[in-house]
């Protein structure tokens, strides 16, 4: 082929484009890690090689060129956003199952980077979620019920032996998250004011919770003020979810989360700035990406109030995957010169 | 004049480019010296291919016409200089495809000799029909870059009415500013330009849109407007691709040009600033089309300028008047970074459309790109409004009648799509990919409608043949089978007449007996 215009080109590529994602979750690391420990780290560095050695084996076995494929730090995001969604004292194994099913059939059974449908990491997730709930919805309390987090060498020891020296430790380190509690004691007809007062919960949602999801609340606002990602999926996720919870918080606040710990609570902030907006499974079209958004707003806010899960924008999300290509094609905008539109 | 400031609209999407263009703007406009040999290819604009008119060894001036143009759309040729034609025959030429192409070859006699000139000052007096044939015959094609010839654009026809004239002054590529030191240097000459095309059209008023980032242009083109109340200079965003036709129009008036239309269709009509230019020169000068301003700039130029060059000189004389090339096997390109095209031989001649010879590191190897991750961001920079990457999507998988619903032929190929990519992906290239491959399909499919249409005919002829030849041959039987009744039945009536008479013959031989 001959080369044809244009001849110059904006110094930007996918490496760097995806490793600003990555820098701005590192806020929201060091805060999980202040409040939770340094399990989230450890898990870290095992998602993080496995998705590399994944990808790796991956793109040899599909005759792809391994070096650029490699360096393109999306396989570092996958590994990342699914690591976040795992309880810190969660066994090794866990991670590892988890991101290299992401990576073998989340991403590259479907023809790797680009042609995916469903979000990898939440494709990982599903998948544990569904297999280990036990090992799943074990999440580590924050430092301020412990007292003290359990140091490096006993958060390795819980991680990779599974042993535990003080057998009433692992009972003692875990405890359900704000929106667990909120739906099993709710689901036990307890009256709100009774839930709200356990430890578990902090000034506006859960401790140590509501300030990780602050942190991720500002990665995503730099996100956008790096323009890696724009605002109309967050503010579609979290404007629907927002709308739905108060609209039911007022007509019952005995019954009904209030809309402050439906944000703030969960992996609703995760899930706006992070996940619902990988650009390869979500709707690329303006329109679209505000259906898109609003749909998995809503969705999280049914899943998490009638359906079986505490929190939903995993499912949501891999819901809200399935309709991107219908979504993009009744959301094409006007053509320059073209009368209305084309939906 | 310079009017209030009046309401200026936007189009969406477009970029902010590195402009390069304070290194060609140091140095005045100055002409190079005579070169030995013009190469004058005889396609120059869009249409149809001009016919020489002239052969191998005859002598021409300066001026002279050295080749008509064949069929509407399509003008005539002049020589640049005086000297002999010594060739009529196929060179390399500016294009894409590194192509050669039909040129006449004159070589220079030194003289630079005129041929009489008819110089008209009283144009005010001349009919608009009268107007476009003087703008005809000079030869004259849109300057910016398309080369369409102006004359036609300068006849809406009939049903028609324009209100507006725009002169495209924008000139939004990087590292083009010929027609920025044109307007700086040569204001009148375009206003008096403007004036004769305002005629020509029969039109209101004429609008002037400048990218702000020439304000030493806009501030000579508003002083030689002044004294015109139907002129107005506007200054408009600097905005890659602001220069585009219908981008610049929507810019001024708010309009945009419904799709398959021209921009006559709403009344307006746009021109090059260094197509009024050349206008000029054609009436008060008498002087057809022979040569144009142009950037020579880039990285790989010793010094960046601007230069009026004779049409027909090659590349290679332009750059040497700059100092040549610092990296000798610098990719050459014609045109501006974004839109333009790139050049395998320096002996390819300059026409009446080359506004830039570029030359310059080229910084893109698409060669190894990553895969689509749907960004959008090609979306969000496209000036037409259309989603690049479902395009890509869609020529990558050869799926043209897909590609075509996502409105590919509205695509302007102004390449900020591919600017952004953080993938790399060469994605215009594959727009005039998909673009080529539906022109072919279509011929095809037009060729095979006519074989199929063709082959249908002909079988219903044999049909018919065959039909009417059974009709005629049952008729035959039939009319046969007629004639051999008419024998029978005559064969029985000569029976019975001749059993009567052997009857009555007996009854009268017994008669006779019997007598």
């Amino acid at each position: 082929m001959i080369n044809s215009s244009p001849f110059t080109h904006k110094s930007i590529n996918l490496s760097s484009y995806m490793g600003v994602v990555v820098i701005a979750l590192l806020p929201a690391l060091f805060t999980y890690i202040w409040f939770f420990g340094l399990g989230i780290a450890v898990h870290m560095l095992i998602g993080i090689t496995t998705a590399l050695v994944t990808e790796t084996i991956m793109l040899k076995l599909r005759h792809r060129p391994a070096a650029s494929f490699i360096t393109d730090n999306s396989a570092i995001i996958t590994a990342v956003l699914l690591v976040f969604c795992i309880p810190s004292f969660a066994p090794w194994w866990i991670t590892f199952i988890g991101v290299a099913f992401a990576m073998v059939f989340g991403k590259h059974l479907y023809g790797g980077l680009g042609y995916n449908p469903f979000n990898p990491a939440m494709i990982g997730y599903a998948m544990l979620l569904i297999s280990f709930p036990a090992q799943m919805t074990a999440w580590s309390a924050p430092a301020e019920l412990l007292g003290n987090t359990p140091n490096f060498i006993s958060t390795l020891q819980i991680i990779f032996s599974g042993s535990i020296l003080d057998t009433h430790l692992f009972d003692a380190i875990t405890m359900a998250t704000p929106l667990d509690m909120l739906k099993t004691q709710l689901g036990l007809e307890q009256d709100m004011k009774t839930i709200l007062a356990q430890p578990v919960f902090g000034i506006m949602a859960g401790k140590g919770w509501e300030w990780v999801n602050i942190a991720i609340l500002a990665g995503g606002l730099w996100l956008m003020y790096k323009r890696i990602i724009n605002w109309h999926i967050p503010v579609a996720v979290l404007g629907s979810l927002f709308v739905m919870a108060s609209i039911f918080y007022l007509i019952d606040p005995q019954a009904y989360i209030s809309p402050v710990v439906h944000l703030f609570g969960g992996a609703a902030m995760l899930g706006a700035f992070f996940i619902a907006t990988d650009p390869v499974t979500a709707s690329t079209t303006i329109k679209g990406r505000l259906w898109f958004g609003a749909g998995v707003g809503v969705l999280t806010f049914t899943i998490r109030t009638w359906g079986g899960y505490p929190d939903g924008i995993a499912f949501a999300v891999l819901l809200m995957n399935m309709a991107t290509p219908l979504i993009d094609y009744y959301t094409q905008p006007r053509v320059f010169g073209h009368d209305g539109d084309k939906s | 004049m310079l009017k209030t400031i009046q309401q200026l609209w936007q189009f969406r999407g477009g970029l902010h480019l590195e402009e390069h263009k304070d290194e060609s703007t140091l140095l005045p406009i100055s002409s190079i010296p005579l070169p030995k040999k013009l190469v004058l290819p005889l396609q120059q604009h869009l249409g149809q291919t001009a016919e020489a008119i002239v052969s191998k060894g005859d002598k021409v001036l300066k001026g002279q016409k050295i080749a008509e143009a064949s069929g509407y759309v399509s003008v005539p040729l002049h020589a640049p200089t005086s000297g002999t034609v010594i060739d009529i025959d196929n060179y390399p030429i500016a294009h894409p495809s590194s192509m050669k192409s039909m040129c006449i070859v004159i070589e220079s006699d030194g003289r630079d000799q005129w041929i009489e000139k008819h110089p008209v000052s009283n144009y005010e007096s001349m009919t608009p029909e009268q107007l476009r044939e003087h703008i005809f015959e000079a030869g004259i094609v849109g300057m910016g870059g398309a080369g369409f010839p102006s004359f036609i654009k300068l006849n809406p026809g009939e049903e028609k009415k324009v209100k507006t004239l725009i002169l495209n002054g924008a000139e939004c590529e990087p590292y083009i500013t010929c027609d920025d030191m044109l307007m700086r240097e040569q204001a009148d000459n375009i206003i008096t330009g403007a004036r004769i095309m305002l005629r020509a059209l029969q039109a209101e008023h004429c609008l002037i849109g400048i990218e702000n980032n020439k304000p030493e242009a806009i501030a000579a083109i508003q002083k030689a407007a002044s004294a015109f109340s139907d002129i107005e200079v506007v200054s408009v965003p600097t905005l890659y691709p602001t220069g585009g036709e219908k981008q610049l129009i929507k810019v001024l008036t708010g309009l945009e040009v419904p799709n398959q239309s021209f921009p006559s269709d709403i009344g307006i009509v746009c021109h090059n600033v260094a197509t009024a230019n050349a206008i000029y020169r054609a009436f008060i000068l008498g002087e057809p089309s022979i040569s144009r301003v142009l950037t020579v700039a880039g990285n790989n130029i010793e010094t960046a300028r601007n230069l009026e060059v004779l049409i027909g000189t090659p590349f290679s004389d332009v750059i040497n008047v700059c100092g040549g090339l610092i990296n000798k096997n610098a990719s050459l390109v014609m045109g501006g970074p974004m839109m333009g095209f790139q050049i395998h031989s320096e002996q390819a001649p300059v026409i009446k459309t080359c506004n830039c010879i570029l030359a310059r590191d080229d910084n893109t190897s698409h060669e190894h790109h990553m895969p689509c991750i749907r960004c959008g961001q090609c979306a969000e920079v496209c000036p037409v409004n259309l989603l690049p990457q479902q395009l890509y999507w869609y020529a990558h998988a050869r799926d043209f009648d897909k590609i075509q619903d996502y409105k590919l032929f509205d695509c302007i190929e102004c390449g900020c799509c591919d600017y952004v990519c953080p993938s790399d992906i060469p994605l215009v290239q594959y727009y005039r990919f998909a673009k080529t491959e539906i022109w072919v399909q279509e011929q095809e499919k037009q060729k095979s409608d006519i074989a199929r249409q063709r082959h249908e005919f002909r079988n219903s002829r044999l049909e018919r043949d065959k039909r009417e030849r059974a009709e005629r041959h049952k008729k035959k039987l039939a009319s046969s089978d007629k004639s051999d009744d008419k024998d029978k039945k005559q064969k029985v009536i000569q029976d019975a007449l001749d059993r009567v008479k052997a009857k009555r013959d007996a009854q009268q031989a017994n008669q006779n007996n019997d007598q």
